[in-house]
Formats: structure tokens, C-alpha cells, sequence
């Protein structure tokens, strides 16, 4: 190392070692007097605190808006109503059809948001997988593909939404391409399934890079010791996946469920863009129904949006601790299998 | 020697520097634009800022949509800009600052904005809190150019509903363009369509009546022309709850011979279609029981929660002076809520376009023209709660989600809470 460079590293590292021994004392003291328990407190502390103040309090206000009903904010000018927002968001003469709820809409978001999630979670597997898989070999081109596959989720949502807003509107890139090949152009934003399956097929194009990255990088750590084992078993490729890849994965693949489970749920600014939850209200899923109900509708309802939102959290954490539940489960059965 | 002399001099330009900024009191004002008025505004804050070296006012130019909704939150928590141009002006008015102790003469703005104070004050309340930057009148616009091409003549002054759809569609059908007409996604707009038919949305006690048949004549209407493809469907369809869209995009592209939207979009037109196409404003078309659009406005407001209630009353006589409001609406081709300049007339509207001077006749004729729901509901506090229903359940009804009928009972429904919530 030259004269300058470890004059430039001194400059460096030496403030750090006087930092380093200023705290030491201290730290030490507190050890002595609190035990490693104190210690981990200690360094606790600053991230339990920050999430206090930007998680926890939230939450609990959140809590306390939606016991609350008025069309202001500020919770002094708010009347206490108790459990009532929940009440009028729960009662339902029949569950199966939204019109007789008495917050019908909220009802019809729930139920749109609730088939979206199974659908874009599945294709949204499937797909991820499928990708891994062959990204996985050794193909001509592999690092460009993984950067295509993985480009869209470096966009805005408002981005993709506009993207294939331009694609799919009535004059839009694919309805050209149907004319130019003789073929009816289509109003694909304007018929109701269509455009539920534009919102999750541009929700999977947009985020299923991500998952693939997961999993890519779970059939990496397979080892490949029991590939070869198989190979010279001569087990079926099938057999193969089912049998070895496919447990394997299955740490990767619960990381994958529960991800893309909570990012379905949470769906909102791409569909919001696309499709501004229409037509009707074939596409309106949870999320927005809050945002429109807490600050775009004209007469806003803060104390209704903040019920639905606890509402849509609890069912999250019940998903959540259902899919752990069960990936632990497939994680041993994966284990003994292999 | 030298060295203190440069140093006493950049502390004492540093001193000087400090003192001005400390003079200067910084106002800002949350602006949206239509079309050209936000650079016309600019113009005249530069000019005040000139006369009045001790006031700096920054124009915040923002999206209409930042006006509907972030500025209501802001205000909800005793927030926000010293000064805002609004459109939600009866709903929002308790966030609205008094100038009455604060204007050089109120004795003035009495006698020139007085008559529309009710539509941006509290029931009651006597308050100055702002002017009228422009009187709107809901309207339709027809693109002349396709008519003439379609070979369709263009319906008469005392034309029905029916009569203009009818023609636009020939004209669709002529001319192969997306949809026959589209209204904008609005309930202030279809409200005065629903007066010409009949509609009463208020009840004798001053709180919402319910839906009425009136009111569901031409909600029907528009929701079967929907269906049948004579309303472009991306603009009321293609979107869930209250969210407004406007038609005129379409229009100014040419894929809808007909627009119902309002005397606003005037500049906007001739700025974005210029010489493309020929286009004529056509005032309300008829129901059965008249032919009336609906008066709004946009407002310039002080916002209570200010911290120099002088200084925003300064900047507000300026801008509602006589000089100066004449100037704003000649070159932003608004027409203006100033009742002496409207009174002595000859405004100079400063635009080349051929299309301009009918079309703002037009407006100025249709306005004279409204139904007496129409005038009162400006001023009606509960007008927002009948607007949001109409839009929303009218929007699932076109998307076949929900019967008409339905429509009409969740419309009701929805006043109903809004009223509630909005009491609570």
C-alpha cells in the first residue's frame, strides 16, 4: 500500500477506533449491571421506538378512527360510536349477494379481492415456477432472460398500469394488432371479465420477476449431488420434480405464497390506473374501496375506511399465519421426503 | 485592512439580505388549471408582487385532483395554503377565512360577489370568504366539422335529449367514430339534464328528498344510451365510486361528435384543437320540463388556518378588483361572476379562434336559461351527498351490475349516510 493510501486509510479508520473505544466504557457498564438481556434491549431500542412511532401508534389510531364516525379528521371533532362502523360493514342479509349488504360495495370489493388472490396467487406460482425452472437450465442468452423477467419489477405500478392501459384501451397497441389481422377489435377494459383478468394478468407480469429471483435462488441451493444420484437411478424427470425439486423448493415456494398473498390483498395503484375499478365496480378491490371511502369520495367517511382496513388486516393475519402453518408443515413433510 | 472592509461589507449585505427576507411575508396559493389561466395568474401575482415588494405570493400549481383530495384533508386538520382555488365550495366553507374584517372596502365586495356568497359560506353565515374567479355553465359542445361531413343537421336551440343523441349517432355511424357523445363523470353535470326532466332533490325542509322519477327519466336515459354503445363508456364505465372523468379528450380528438361538459372547457378547446376541426357551444338540450344546465364556479378562498390574514386579504383585493378581474377573464375566457362587469358588459374576450365569441355567447345565454332546481343548488349543502350516489350506482347500473332499480334504492341509501355521517 502506497504512503498516501494508508495516510488515507488512517484518516478513515482511526475516528472509528476512538468511536469504537468511547463507547466501550459505557457498553461495558451496562453489561456488567443489566446482563446480556439489557444489552439486547439496549440495542433494540432505537428500532422498537422508531416502530412504535411510525407502526404501532398508527395502528392503534387507526383502531381508535374506526370506533369514530364524522366526515373530519381531527379526532376532537369526531363523535364515538363504538363497534357501529364495524356493524354496518358486517351486516348482511345474505353474504353471497353484495346488494343486500348494507355496505354493499365494500362486500363486492371484498369478494373481487378475494378471487383475485386465489387466481393471481396461483398463476402467480405456477408461472414463477415455470420461469425458474428454465431459467434454471443451461440455456443460450440465461442472464439476459433473468434481467428481462426481472426488469418490470423495477417499474412504478403507475407505470405498468399505464403501460398496458395504452396496450388495452379501445385504440390501444393490441386492438391494432387484432384489426391489421383481419380480426374485431375488442373493448377489453370496458367487459367485466376481461378486465378482472387484465388486472391479474398485469399484476403477474409485473411482479412474478421477483419471485422468480426467490425461487431461482432456492433450485440453486439444491445440491446437485442428488440430481446425479437420480440420473444414474434413471428416475423420470417427473419423478425427479415431484420428488426432489419440488420439496426442496418448498421453503422458497411458502416465502413465495405468503409474499405474494399479502401483495394480492394489498393491490391497488396499477389496477387503480388501469382500470379505476371498473367497469361498474368489477375490479374495485379492497384497498381502494378504503382509499375512495377515506379521502377521494367527495363526502368522506375516515371512521368507515379505518373498520374496513382493520377488517382487511385481520383476514391478512389469519392468511399469513394459515400459509406459515402450512408451509412449515410441507417444509418437514419435505425434509423426510428427500 | 482591506480584509476587514470586504468582511464588514458581506455582513452588512448579509444583514441587509436577512432584513428584506424578514419583511417579505411568503403567501401560497394552491392553484389547478383548465386550461391557460394558471399562466395568466402568474402573470398578475408578478404584477402584485411589484406594487407590493413586502408580499411574496407562490403559485403551487397542482392537479384538480390534488384540489378534490389532499386539500380537504389538510383543511380537516387545520392545515393547508393561505389561499386556494376550490370547486367544492358550499361543503368545505367552514375552512373558509372571513375577509370581512380584512378587505379595503367590503361594502364592494358585497355589491359585485354578494349574490353567489351562499354558495361558499355556512347556512347562516355572513361571511366574505373569497370571489368567484369564474362563473361556469354546464353546456354541450358539438363538433360542427363531422356533423357537416355526416351530412346530419345539427339539432335546433329547443332540441330534446333524444333529438341531439339521435343525430350524434348518425353522425358515429357516418363517420366511424368511437361513440356518439359523452357526459362528463360527474354529478354536478348530469343535474341539470335531471332539472330539464323533472328532478327535485330537495326536500321542503331544506334536507334531500328522495330519488325522484324526474330524476331517474334521464339517469335511465343515459344509462340505456351507455348500454347501446351511444355513450363513449370509458368515460363513465371505466371507473368505480364517485371518481370524475371528463369527455373532453375524446371530443378534442375527435371520437365523440358531442360533448356535455361545461363553458370551462372553452379555452381548452380552442387551445387543443385550434383549427383541426370547427366546434359550437349548444347550451342544455331539452327535457320535459326545460332546458336548463346548472351555474357553478370555481372560487378563490382564504383559508382560515392562515398566519397573515392581512396579507391574504391584500392579495385578494387586487385579484377581485374590477381591473383585474376583467383582465383574468378576458384572457382565460371565463366569464365573470363580477356583477359590475357583467352589468356594463363589452368584455374583450383575446382569442383568435372563430369558435370562441359564439360559444361564450352561448353559455351566457344558456345561463339565463336554468330551472329553478338548478339555481338552488349551488347553494344546497347536501348537493355533494346527491352528486356521489348519482354517480356511483349509475356507473354499476351501465355496467349491468345492478338494476335500475336498485340504482335508485341505493342511491337513496347512500344520501341517507352521508347525510348521517356528515351530522355526526
Amino acid at each position: 500500500m502506497s504512503a498516501i493510501g494508508k495516510t488515507l486509510g488512517s484518516v478513515v479508520t482511526l475516528p472509528l477506533i476512538w468511536l469504537a473505544r468511547a463507547v466501550d466504557y459505557p457498553l461495558r457498564w451496562w453489561q456488567r449491571k443489566t446482563g446480556q438481556g439489557g444489552m439486547a434491549a439496549a440495542f433494540l431500542a432505537p428500532n422498537l421506538a422508531i416502530f412504535g412511532v411510525f407502526v404501532l401508534f398508527p395502528l392503534a389510531l387507526n383502531f381508535v378512527y374506526s370506533t369514530t364516525a364524522g366526515t373530519n379528521v381531527l379526532l376532537s371533532d369526531r363523535t364515538f360510536v363504538g363497534a357501529d362502523q364495524y356493524a354496518r360493514l358486517l351486516a348482511c342479509e345474505d353474504y353471497t349477494r353484495a346488494i343486500t349488504c348494507r355496505e354493499d360495495l365494500f362486500w363486492r370489493a371484498a369478494g373481487n379481492t378475494f378471487f383475485f388472490v386465489i387466481l393471481q396467487v396461483t398463476m402467480m406460482v405456477v408461472v414463477s415456477t415455470i420461469t425458474a425452472l428454465i431459467l434454471n437450465r443451461n440455456i443460450a442468452g440465461r442472464g439476459f432472460f433473468r434481467a428481462v423477467f426481472f426488469f418490470p419489477v423495477l417499474l412504478s405500478p403507475v407505470v405498468v398500469g399505464l403501460i398496458w392501459r395504452w396496450i388495452l384501451q379501445r385504440q390501444g397497441l393490441l386492438n391494432l394488432i387484432m384489426v391489421n389481422l383481419g380480426l374485431d377489435p375488442e373493448v377489453w377494459l370496458n367487459d367485466r371479465t376481461y378486465a378482472f383478468a387484465a388486472t391479474i394478468g398485469v399484476s403477474v407480469w409485473a411482479h412474478m420477476g421477483f419471485y422468480t429471483l426467490i425461487l431461482l435462488a432456492g433450485l440453486q441451493a439444491i445440491p446437485r449431488d442428488l440430481y446425479e444420484a437420480a440420473e444414474m437411478d434413471g428416475t423420470p424427470p417427473g419423478r425427479v420434480f415431484w420428488r426432489i425439486t419440488l420439496p426442496l423448493l418448498g421453503p422458497n415456494l411458502a416465502v413465495v405464497l405468503v409474499l405474494s398473498l399479502i401483495k394480492g390483498v394489498q393491490i391497488f395503484d396499477e389496477v387503480y390506473v388501469l382500470t379505476g375499478g371498473g367497469p361498474g365496480t368489477s375490479t374495485l378491490y379492497l384497498t381502494q374501496y378504503i382509499y375512495e371511502v377515506g379521502f377521494a369520495s367527495i363526502l368522506r367517511n375516515p371512521g368507515l375506511a379505518a373498520a374496513a382496513s382493520i377488517l382487511m388486516g385481520l383476514v391478512l393475519v389469519v392468511l399469513t399465519l394459515v400459509q406459515l402453518w402450512l408451509s412449515r408443515r410441507s417444509e418437514g413433510k419435505g425434509r423426510r421426503d428427500a | 485592512m482591506k480584509l476587514n472592509t470586504l468582511m464588514a461589507t458581506v455582513a452588512l449585505a448579509a444583514l441587509g439580505t436577512a432584513a428584506t427576507a424578514q419583511d417579505t411575508t411568503e403567501l401560497r396559493m394552491m392553484w389547478y388549471s383548465d386550461g391557460i389561466e394558471g399562466e395568466v395568474m402568474q402573470d398578475l401575482l408578478d404584477r402584485f408582487e411589484e406594487e407590493n415588494p413586502d408580499i411574496d405570493v407562490v403559485l403551487d400549481n397542482v392537479a384538480y385532483q390534488v384540489i378534490q383530495e389532499q386539500l380537504p384533508i389538510q383543511l380537516a386538520s387545520g392545515q393547508g395554503p393561505d389561499i386556494a382555488r376550490v370547486t367544492n365550495l358550499k361543503e368545505q366553507a367552514q375552512h373558509w377565512l372571513d375577509l370581512s374584517d380584512y378587505v379595503e372596502d367590503a361594502a364592494y365586495w358585497e355589491e359585485n360577489f354578494g349574490n353567489r356568497f351562499d354558495w361558499m359560506r355556512e347556512d347562516g353565515s355572513d361571511a366574505i370568504p373569497g370571489f368567484l374567479t369564474q362563473l361556469t355553465m354546464v353546456g354541450g359542445y358539438a363538433n360542427k366539422t363531422l356533423f357537416e361531413q355526416a351530412g346530419v343537421e345539427m339539432p335546433g336551440d329547443d332540441a330534446t335529449w333524444d333529438d341531439w343523441v339521435n343525430a350524434a349517432d348518425e353522425v358515429r355511424q357516418s363517420q366511424g367514430t368511437a361513440a356518439a357523445f359523452a357526459v362528463d363523470r360527474s354529478g354536478h353535470r348530469i343535474s341539470g339534464p335531471n332539472a330539464s326532466f323533472g328532478a327535485n332533490y330537495i326536500a321542503e325542509d331544506g334536507t334531500p328528498a328522495p330519488v325522484d322519477d324526474g330524476t331517474m327519466a334521464f339517469v335511465e336515459k343515459l344509462v340505456n344510451w351507455t348500454k347501446e354503445g351511444k355513450q363513449l363508456p370509458e368515460v363513465w364505465v371505466s371507473a368505480a365510486g364517485t371518481t370524475y372523468r371528463s369527455g373532453a379528450d375524446d371530443f378534442i380528438n375527435a371520437q365523440i361528435p358531442f360533448l356535455y361538459s361545461g363553458s370551462w372547457q372553452v379555452a381548452n378547446l380552442s387551445t387543443k384543437i385550434g383549427d383541426a376541426f370547427d366546434w359550437v357551444a349548444i347550451g342544455s338540450p331539452c327535457g320535459t320540463a326545460g332546458c336548463s344546465g346548472l351555474a357553478g364556479g370555481a372560487a378563490l378562498v382564504g383559508i382560515k388556518y392562515t398566519e397573515h390574514p392581512e396579507e391574504v386579504a391584500r392579495v385578494m383585493d387586487f385579484l377581485a378588483s374590477e381591473e383585474i378581474v376583467r383582465e383574468f377573464s378576458e384572457r382565460t375566457l371565463f366569464l365573470p361572476a363580477h356583477a359590475g362587469i357583467v352589468e356594463a358588459g363589452g368584455l374583450n374576450f383575446q382569442s383568435d379562434d372563430p369558435n370562441v365569441p359564439p360559444a361564450l355567447d352561448r353559455f351566457v345565454q344558456a345561463s339565463g336559461e336554468t330551472l329553478p332546481l338548478a339555481d338552488q343548488l349551488p347553494a344546497w349543502k347536501w348537493a355533494n351527498a346527491y352528486y356521489g350516489a348519482l354517480v356511483t350506482r349509475a356507473s354499476q347500473a351501465m355496467a349491468d351490475e345492478i338494476t335500475l332499480e336498485e340504482a335508485r334504492m341505493l342511491m337513496d341509501q347512500d344520501i341517507a349516510d352521508a347525510v348521517e355521517n356528515a351530522s355526526q
